[in-house]
């Protein structure tokens, strides 16, 4: 755990002296949110079109955070100076995930307020406990499958155009889960109740990607 | 003493697609003898520099860092080793305290240690600059600072004395010269400095041996000839 | 050696094909609602079954990669997947055209496995991107195998997220007027489903041949000719295969030229 918590500060560290990637998330929801606007021809949004949204901008931003994602280790000299370290490989990912994690809740923060105050019809204040437990979980697949293929792109030649075209299939059932399990939340009738189908397939689906990640990142990082 | 050597390798070799960087590589290197390697670029220097430190896998052959085959007890080995590549290994955002303190968390050596070698190299001052505000020098300085920063019994150093002025490259003779007394694998280029700190040269060449012997028994122009 | 039991696994896919032609278009009842158009479920189910299949034993060749380094499990899972790729194309055109006969449209979302497929499609297609994009062969198969392992295991899983989304699932249920599907429309998809099974094996099979015989040439072209006389290889996204000839020979290693000593060995002379 130790090596962990000491890449996850690096990380943490790096970013708040240069941050990048958040600014850009950030800004990138915000602005998608107006394109949404005028995209769509809506002042406001509700039920499955607000949650189909909200969840689709959250993904187009966290390509962004992951593409980003191993940039700082390959740039000094590949991975090597982690690489050299006594430490498990695993506990490399575990840092990038827990990091990519935070800064999408990070993110998320400023986004959902931004969506409320935009393009969402209904009040958020009953929506947010459901919604809060839809997003972390959605963040959890994001983490998991973006460190993935994070570290699939670093070290190929067209790494930031193979991150969204691997990575936004793959989180398809995810988003499918998100957006349907938020849809009842958004309703303009009143926020209704997250059906547990959706928390399942996205309960399981992290579940698959944590213990598939942790079955082969080792392979990613060998040489 | 030790009688196992602290490296030993037999017909290593490590391919890059169709091309083989390195091919049938024997040599043994006891504890604490220095072992140069000369060869123009492309030879395999830093290949083979890379393999020793775990990075790459050997393809064929075998090897045994310090007493561990590789790249089955590679484990064993890492943290033992100190790497001294072309590129410093620190983040260029963060300063080189932080960058230390860094390293040192994940190999778990006590902070103290950090602040001991910053002072030894005078690097004080700096400390706390963002490393890419650094000039070469001092960032090679930190870069050593880096790769000692373990007590490493085996260091591993391309071209260590790059970038350095002769105040600088006398401040880092005790960390990694052949004073400090660990077993060194050095890169260089100049045969008669490589020659003059070695126990044992190595000759690589389109990343096959072309000449390996105790360095008493080289000549000058043996080392030239290499590049040619 | 290459190729073995190719050609009886050519003919026995022949006659699988022939056979299954002939009974879909004299021996299949009629549809009672879709009619003549409806008999292309013979190609599409039977190839959507296969595709998918071949995907998971794609993913399965990459885990086998992976644990035994052993790079001709590469070489099959690349070959498998490639190939699936393409039945993935033809299921998708074969599944729009069933959409229009059954339904009026080309596409339809609410199709469950149409659109799994799809998304399926979409996943597999960057494949032979991603290993285009790294040079290093020993990485690019590394890499790949980590790919199709991760899209693997996301095929059942997209299924059953699609599946849940779905309003309610079409009946994929085809029958004559009684209803159900009775036997010989049963027995007529078996034996397509045989057929196209049959059809990817051999495709399979063929490739693999074909690439290893190619790599085998190029290997002893190098031996005989010398290195020059073969071209040095392009970025590709196939698998390359068997390791090139070292130039201090095969086999070389401790056992040869006995152990050396304890000391450095004399100049190379």
């Amino acid at each position: 755990m130790r090596p962990s918590m000491a890449l996850l500060r690096k990380d943490l560290l790096l970013e708040r002296r240069a941050p990048e990637a958040i600014p850009a998330m950030l800004l990138f929801s915000v602005t998608t949110f107006v394109l949404f606007h005028f995209g769509l021809g809506r002042d406001t949004l509700s039920g499955q079109l607000a949650a189909g949204v909200l969840t689709v901008t959250l993904l187009f931003a966290a390509i962004l955070g992951i593409n980003r994602l191993f940039v700082s280790e390959q740039e000094e000299g590949g991975f090597d100076g982690v690489m050299l370290a006594p430490i498990d490989r695993t506990a490399l990912f575990l840092a990038k995930a827990a990091a990519l994690f935070l800064f999408l809740a990070l993110v998320e923060v400023v986004t959902v307020a931004a969506f409320a105050l935009l393009l969402l019809g209904p009040s958020p204040w009953p929506a947010l406990p459901g919604l809060i437990l839809i997003l972390a979980l959605l963040d959890g697949a994001l983490a998991l499958v973006g460190t993935l293929v994070s570290a699939l792109a670093i070290r190929t030649r067209a790494r930031d155009l193979i991150v969204p075209i691997v990575a936004l299939p793959l989180l398809v059932p995810a988003l499918i889960a998100a957006a349907r399990g938020a849809a009842p939340l958004l309703a303009a009738s009143g926020a209704g109740s997250i059906p547990t189908k959706w928390l399942a397939i996205l309960a399981l689906y992290d579940l698959v990607f944590g213990l598939l990640a942790y079955a082969v990142f080792d392979f990613l990082l060998e040489d | 003493m030790d009688a196992t050597p602290a490296i030993e390798l037999r017909g290593l070799a490590r391919r890059y697609g169709e091309r083989w960087a390195l091919d049938d590589v024997t040599v043994d290197v006891p504890a604490g003898a220095t072992l140069v390697v000369f060869g123009p670029n492309g030879a395999g220097k830093s290949t083979l520099l890379r393999v020793l430190a775990t990075l790459l896998r050997p393809h064929a052959g075998e090897a045994r860092v310090l007493g561990s085959p590789l790249p089955d007890r590679a484990w064993d080995v890492r943290g033992r080793v100190g790497l001294l590549a072309h590129e410093a290994l620190l983040y260029r955002d963060l300063s080189a305290r932080e960058n230390l303190r860094f390293h040192a968390r994940l190999h778990r050596v006590a902070q103290a240690r950090v602040e001991e070698l910053l002072e030894r190299l005078r690097l004080g001052g700096r400390a706390d600059d963002p490393v890419r505000t650094l000039s070469k020098g001092l960032l090679q300085r930190v870069a050593v600072c880096r790769a000692v920063l373990h007590d490493p019994p085996l260091l591993l150093l391309d071209e260590p004395r790059a970038n350095l002025d002769p105040a600088a490259a006398a401040l880092i003779e005790p960390l990694i010269g052949r004073a400090s007394g660990r077993t060194r694998v050095v890169t260089s280029h100049d045969p008669a400095g490589g020659l003059a700190e070695a126990d044992y040269a190595l000759g690589l060449r389109d990343g096959r041996v072309a000449l390996s012997a105790p360095a008493e028994r080289i000549e000058h122009a043996a080392i030239e000839e290499l590049y040619r | 050696m290459y190729g073995k039991g190719l050609r009886a696994l050519s003919l026995a896919t022949f006659a699988a094909v022939t056979a299954t032609f002939a009974l879909v278009f004299f021996y299949a009842p009629l549809d009672a609602d879709q009619g003549f158009i409806q008999k292309i479920f013979y190609v599409h189910v039977p190839v959507a079954i296969v595709t998918l299949c071949a995907y998971i034993v794609g993913a399965i060749f990459a885990a086998l990669h992976l644990k035994t380094r052993d790079r001709r499990w590469d070489l099959r899972s690349y070959v498998v997947i490639h190939i699936a790729l393409i039945f993935n194309i033809v299921g998708l055109l074969t599944g729009a055209i069933w959409a229009k006969a059954s339904w009026g449209h080309w596409w339809v979302w609410d199709e469950p496995t149409l659109v799994s497929f799809l998304i399926v499609f979409l996943l597999f297609a960057t494949y032979q991107p991603l290993r285009f994009s790294i040079e290093d062969p020993e990485r690019q198969a590394r890499y790949a195998s980590v790919f199709a392992i991760m899209a693997g295991a996301f095929v059942p899983l997209n299924f059953a997220a699609v599946r849940a989304a779905s309003p309610f699932v079409h009946p994929r249920v085809l029958g004559t007027a009684n209803g159900g599907l009775p036997g010989s429309m049963a027995f007529v998809f078996v034996c397509a489903l045989t057929a196209i099974g049959l059809l990817f094996a051999l495709l399979v099979s063929y490739e693999i041949a074909a690439k290893q015989t190619r790599w085998q040439l190029r290997a002893l072209r190098r031996r005989l000719l010398g290195g020059d006389a073969v071209a040095p290889l392009g970025r590709s996204a196939a698998p390359a295969l068997g390791a090139p000839e070292r130039p201090s020979g095969p086999a070389a290693g401790p056992a040869r030229g006995g152990g050396r000593g304890s000391h450095p060995a004399e100049a190379a002379s």
